[in-house]
């Protein structure tokens, strides 16, 4: 009643007003379905724009990564467009993408999550692209291969490895090349301890990088994914346990991430930290003399350490006239001529045994960490693929009630066993 | 309308019946009509934007729960109907009792000692002196920090190893507790930080209600000879129901869904020591390198329909209280 009783005027002024705005949210709302419309012909057609994602938020665009990336583009006719994300973002970001059909054209994912992605049935084999692979080591490669297919390139590898403090073992009178298995591991940690010092930081976080850094451990003991629960399982548990409840570890361990764990080193109390070779470049800068050995598995001789490092994929595309620039683009991010400057700035052991030589001449100190890698595991390798998300997930909870003392570490392993057989 | 009813009188003793009278009609119902327009106009943006932030998102995250998703069938989408599978999935997981448990407990403690201190606080700075301006606002900070920045600082203050509170406790001979490392302390220790944030909010909107309770009572108590405590039992309290009521709603709803903090902390361990249904949710949907979409999706079903519960009954105390 209330218009009615202005001017006969108002209500026209009003349903105007309330069209022009219902126009504006619409024209809004369109803007919003153009702007994903040009992407899609940007990524659908022939057109001059290629997409790239990596997980390296950390370099870039002046970064010789994203000058590399750039070139790459370049070199094959293109110009691709780069788009870094957290790590832990990427394999759903690409997941959601792919559901959405605008995945990008080539991209750079952890190499745990390939198997994850070839479940989805959105990556394209190696061999249907034509890339060579052949130089590529076969344990990298194993984390990217599933039924004998590989579905990527690693761009570089890393793992884990001891980095250890001198001043401090030498103060506590511990000989470095002593330490040959785990029991000569936990006599030095114990004498670091009554000299007053701190022992080891590692990660028992409750995320897959608490699972990445148990696994030396777990496979040191001989122990195998598929039965969790097993003594050699419970050795390594109890092994961690023993290092916390002792006081050789903090109990921060159950909070700390790898950089974490890394920050509590370099502040020069700790003799031991479980670290991978990206801390190289943190190391020199720490200011203490530090040395490099290879984690021991049980009974002696070095454990078996899980593969990181990340794979170059290239998602299923509707337009299958893409794959040939895609291939020109991955190519030249992994010819060896171009992974010899991507893995030193990433701190990364180099996926061909050619590189590997160079990376060792340019830098001595990188040797054991290539003797690492040439021991090192696939964690999604041996048939276990999509498998691993679901032991991964139940083992590094059983690391944490474990360590927390909420639970034995039979118990806790128990429980895991029989939630990773549910799946 | 209006002009409508005047037309009218003014038509009819001419007689010209019939075709006058159906324009008078048209009229009337061209006018009704475009009203009615304006009326859908106005209300238009609304609904758009109701049904794509709210009704769809929703429909969605049931659609989710209701399906059997693996990746494989996420990204073509072609998940098959499978009913409550997902609900029973999670209802039967060990995680779920302790999941509950822990939401409850986070919630309820969390919202107590949040609304006593805010309203503790609220009635301190109601009294008008001087500093109070200055000092209410220092206390709204926790609010406007992001909430990255303070959990990752409760996150350091209660380190087990360097942490300024067990540092504080060692000058009284206690020995350091392993705050967010045990078991027994990590959903303390998230609660506490979580009270710490909650108290600006319950602050702010108790401290707006007793501004609206008339001095005038305050005085005429004070004539009768009330005590402080008699004032704030016999007036205060029951003048504020109201506002209370709304305080105690939005903070149920506010903390049933905390997850950043307690993911930032602890990501609900030691263990699951201190999961709720948020981060268990979070966990399933995108916490592995396997995303579980049903289950997480089930798992915020239930919240949602928790935080609905209390939402009736919240409407259904008003009503009560109104009639």
């Amino acid at each position: 009643m209330i218009p009615t009783r202005r001017s006969p005027l108002a209500p026209t002024r009003r349903a105007l007003l309330a069209a022009l705005a219902a126009v504006g949210t619409l024209t809004s709302l369109t803007a919003c379905g153009g702007g994903s419309d040009s992407s899609d012909s940007s990524s659908g057609s022939s057109g001059g724009t290629y997409t790239f994602w990596d997980p390296y938020p950390q370099f870039d665009a002046s970064s010789a990564w994203g000058k590399l990336v750039t070139s790459c583009g370049t070199k094959a006719g293109v110009k691709l467009k780069r788009t870094a994300y957290d790590t832990t973002d990427l394999g759903n970001k690409a997941l959601l993408a792919a559901q959405q059909g605008n995945a990008p054209d080539v991209m750079l994912v952890d190499n745990p999550v390939v198997s994850t992605l070839v479940e989805a049935g959105i990556l394209n084999r190696t061999s249907d692209l034509g890339l060579d692979t052949k130089s590529i080591q076969q344990n990298i490669i194993g984390a990217g291969t599933i039924d004998n297919a590989s579905y990527g390139v690693p761009i570089g590898a890393n793992t884990l490895a001891l980095y250890y403090n001198k001043k401090i073992l030498s103060a506590a009178g511990v000989d470095p090349a002593s330490v040959k298995d785990w029991n000569s591991l936990t006599a030095a940690l114990k004498k670091v301890k009554s000299a007053g010092k701190k022992g080891i930081t590692f990660s028992a976080i409750n995320t897959e990088e608490g699972s990445f850094q148990f696994l030396p451990w777990f496979w040191g003991a001989g122990g195998d994914l598929t039965k969790l629960d097993s003594a050699k399982g419970v050795a390594a548990l109890s092994l961690w346990k023993r290092w916390v409840d002792e006081g050789y570890a903090p109990k921060d361990v159950l909070q700390n991430t790898q950089t974490t764990s890394w920050q509590e080193f370099a502040t020069g109390d700790y003799a031991f930290s479980e670290n991978g070779t990206w801390q190289l470049g943190n190391a020199e800068k720490a200011g203490f003399d530090y040395g490099i050995i290879n984690i021991p598995a049980q009974n002696g001789g070095s454990a078996p350490v899980p593969t990181g490092g990340e794979f170059v994929t290239v998602p299923v595309q509707k337009d299958t006239g893409r794959y040939d620039v895609t291939k020109k683009i991955v190519t030249c991010l992994t010819s060896d001529a171009n992974l010899l400057p991507t893995d030193t700035t990433l701190q990364y052991v180099a996926p061909t045994a050619a590189v590997q030589a160079e990376q060792v001449k340019q830098n001595p100190k990188l040797k054991p960490w290539v003797s690492a890698v040439a021991a090192a595991r696939g964690r999604t390798s041996g048939g276990l693929g999509t498998k691993y998300p679901t032991i991964s997930q139940p083992m590094w909870t059983a690391v944490q009630a474990a360590l927390s003392g909420s639970k034995s570490p039979q118990d806790a392993l128990d429980t895991a066993q029989s939630s990773a057989q549910k799946g | 309308m209006t002009i409508a009813r005047v037309d009218r009188p003014r038509r009819a003793p001419a007689a010209a019946a019939g075709a006058s009278d159906a324009d008078a009609l048209s009229l009337r119902r061209r006018h009704r009509r475009r009203s009615r327009l304006t009326a859908l106009a106005f209300v238009t943006p609304l609904l758009a934007y109701l049904a794509a932030f709210y009704v769809y998102p929703l429909y969605r995250n049931l659609d989710l729960s209701l399906r059997d998703y693996t990746v494989r069938s996420f990204v073509a989408g072609d998940a098959p109907f499978s009913g409550w599978d997902n609900f029973q999935k999670v209802l039967d997981d060990p995680t779920f009792g302790p999941a509950m448990r822990h939401t409850m407990v986070f919630t309820f403690v969390s919202i107590a000692f949040q609304y006593v201190i805010g309203l503790a606080l609220a009635v301190f700075f109601n009294r008008h002196f001087r500093l109070a301006p200055t000092l209410r606002a220092l206390f709204l900070i926790p609010w406007l920090l992001p909430l990255i920045v303070s959990a990752s600082t409760w996150s350091w203050m209660f380190n087990s190893e360097s942490g300024v509170v067990n540092y504080f406790l060692h000058f009284f001979g206690v020995d350091p507790v392993g705050w967010l490392t045990s078991p027994d302390w990590a959903l303390t220790s998230v609660i506490v930080a979580n009270i710490w944030i909650g108290i600006p909010f319950n602050l702010v909107i108790l401290y707006s209600g007793l501004q609206n309770i008339p001095a005038e009572l305050y005085e005429a108590a004070a004539l009768d000879g009330a005590s402080a405590w008699q004032q704030f039992r016999r007036i205060t309290f029951p003048l504020l129901r109201p506002v209370s009521a709304i305080t105690l709603l939005l903070g149920l709803v506010y903390t049933l869904k905390v997850f950043d903090l307690i993911w930032i902390m602890t990501k609900g361990g030691p263990g699951d020591a201190s999961s709720t249904l948020a981060t268990w949710s979070y966990q399933l949907g995108f916490g592995t390198l396997l995303p579980k979409f049903g289950p997480g999706a089930a798992v915020g079903d239930i919240l949602i329909l928790i935080a609905l519960v209390f939402g009736l009954l919240y409407i259904r105390v008003q009503r009560r209280q109104e009639a």
